[in-house]
């Protein structure tokens, strides 16, 4: 399978960057860490942007090694960058196409007709003034600018975290469709647990410069020693397929490979694969089939590992069936009492799931 | 009394063709020096910026003088121009030329300087990411961007070569058809006793230094609203 490698080695004056790692170049590997991590740094360097000693092959190409820096400009790339920085000279429509117009006609794979379509763009296309879109609408028109170099792969540096909260959910549900519309490798820095758990199939932790994980989105968010587990709002990924509509109670049922969820009411129809997002603290254990619940889903799980998070919590990786994993955070006491223990079957008890497409 | 005579309007088609030619050399040279002192963070950098500023400080007759020693036959550049056989420059129109363009210098090169400044990096790396290259993004962003800076630029330059006295004075003369500029002949008009020509021109003067300094007001408001 084809792959990006990166490898940089980059001394600013306040931080140094020593960053190294592969990932499938396809789906959405999310570059994800704290303010200061050097996730930007990363994608710069990937961009050519920012000039690091280092390596960089993508899908099979070397893009930088000792001898060879392809220049930013012939890199097939595409970048949206945190604030849309829309051309201010230019029409919405001239900023769209200004990448299209740079690219060789046979290069041309993505139409501005379809990208008008994806995002939604033909109202603000006639627009002559991109200063008077919204945050939302600008960012919009600048991921369809990227998208139009029908680049090989997609650069995006935390293009949510200038919008504010509805502007994103605005552009969320568009990111989401590209994702699974476009077949072409993204790579998502972000600083947001949440939106990389939603749009993320791959993760790439980064923490003072240096990658600490590297792999699969459901396995590494579900790794005890990395310090995405001990976030507030940590949490397992469940892919699962929507099965069954009850119209009375207005819940569907979503499937997966050990169990199922109940949760509210879905449009999708039935073999839709949905996103199902449950958090560590939303998940409690009991050693006993729970009798008089009002909880609507309870697992059967078996305990993986258990590790102690501060003075008061733990924190529980459960399997439930063969490949899916949940996270529960309890009391230290609770785990004490119910002696809970490596290898134990246990019924974990879902309060709540976010579904995420 | 026909109140503007021939010579005097052999002054005013000599002045503004000499501060046509000096824009047009400004923006020759001002352009690429702007773009380096807007980018560049070589140490030196600050000592460009202070030669170029230097005009703005020191009396236009001090300039004069040390270019009429440069170009005259004793000074380096005037050595050069002989052994090349051009000729002498002071009292010819291309010495005022040369004059005029290192006097305004700063006129040109500090507007300019601020709108690429005023740039930022990001356009152009947007660019570099849209598969522009380097000559691309100068010509499709940096200068449809730095647009106000080169109005302001083009109209000061204009202006203050129009104006200039001391330089011209110290190394042209006041050769008619040559170097005999608008502000030396209503000097000239002055000497001579004649107030009603030197009010024609003074007075023409005057209004059109409203007139372009008008311009410049207005055009300032038009910049671009730069969007995030």
């Amino acid at each position: 399978m084809s792959q990006i490698r990166a490898h940089f080695k980059l001394q600013l004056e306040s931080f140094a960057l020593d960053a190294t790692f592969s990932a499938p170049a396809a789906g959405v590997t999310a570059l994800f860490g704290p303010s200061g991590s050097g996730k930007t740094t990363l994608l710069r360097c990937i961009a050519g942007l920012e000039r690091a000693a280092g390596s960089l092959q993508v899908d099979g190409e070397t893009w930088q090694d000792e001898n060879t820096f392809v220049a930013t400009h012939k890199r097939p790339l595409g970048y949206v960058f945190q604030e849309a920085s829309l051309f201010p000279h230019l029409s919405v429509r001239a900023n769209l196409e200004y990448g299209f117009r740079r690219i060789a006609p046979t290069e041309r794979k993505v139409r501005p007709d379809q990208v008008v379509e994806w995002l939604g763009l033909s109202r603000l296309i006639e627009r002559n003034d991109p200063a008077q879109l919204s945050g939302g609408e600008r960012q919009r028109v600048a991921i369809g600018r990227a998208l139009l170099t029908s680049p090989r792969i997609l650069l995006m540096d935390e293009p949510l975290s200038a919008l504010d909260t509805a502007s994103k959910q605005d552009i969320l549900p568009y990111l989401e469709r590209l994702h699974r519309e476009l077949k072409m490798p993204v790579l998502y820095v972000s600083h947001a647990l949440d939106e990389v758990a939603r749009l993320g199939d791959h993760l790439v932790l980064l923490e003072q410069g240096r990658v600490i994980a590297s792999g699969a989105l459901h396995e590494t968010l579900a790794r005890l020693d990395l310090p995405t587990a001990h976030f507030d709002d940590a949490g397992a990924v469940i892919e699962a397929t929507v099965a069954q509509q009850d119209e009375k109670y207005q819940l569907t049922r979503v499937d997966f490979a050990g169990g199922h969820l109940w949760v509210g009411k879905l449009g999708q129809p039935s073999g839709t694969r949905v996103r199902a997002r449950v958090l560590a603290r939303d998940v409690s254990i009991a050693t006993q089939a729970p009798q008089g619940s009002s909880i609507n889903n309870i697992l059967n799980a078996r305990i993986e590992e258990i590790r102690d998070e501060g003075a008061d919590k733990v924190i529980v990786r459960m399997m439930v069936g063969e490949s899916h994993v949940l996270l529960s955070r309890i009391t230290r006491r609770s785990c004490d009492m119910l002696c809970l223990t490596v290898g134990m079957d246990v019924y974990a008890q879902v309060k709540s799931v976010a579904l995420m497409s | 009394m026909n109140p503007i005579d021939p010579s005097d309007l052999q002054a005013v088609w000599l002045t503004l063709k000499l501060a046509s030619v000096t824009t047009f050399l400004l923006l020759l040279i001002a352009t690429p020096l702007a773009w380096w002192l807007a980018h560049s963070r070589k140490w030196y950098k600050g000592l460009v910026s202070a030669l170029v500023a230097l005009p703005l400080v020191l009396p236009p007759t001090v300039l004069g003088f040390y270019l009429l020693l440069l170009m005259g036959p004793h000074g380096v550049v005037g050595e050069l121009t002989s052994a090349l056989n051009l000729g002498r420059l002071p009292f010819t129109f291309t010495g005022l030329v040369i004059g005029s363009v290192l006097f305004s210098m700063p006129f040109a090169v500090q507007p300019i300087q601020n709108a690429f400044e005023a740039i930022g990096k990001r356009p152009l790396e947007v660019a570099a990411t849209l598969r522009a290259g380097m000559w691309d993004r100068f010509i499709s962003v940096a200068l449809p961007l730095a647009r106000p800076g080169f109005f302001t630029a083009i109209i000061l330059a204009f202006a203050h070569t129009v104006g200039e006295f001391g330089v011209v004075l110290m190394l042209g003369g006041n050769i008619p058809g040559e170097t005999r500029v608008l502000s030396v002949a209503i000097y000239s008009h002055v000497e001579a006793m004649e107030y009603g020509a030197a009010h024609w021109l003074a007075g023409g003067m005057v209004l059109f230094s409203f007139i372009v300094l008008l311009a410049l007001y207005f055009a300032g408001g038009k910049s671009w609203r730069v969007a995030r």
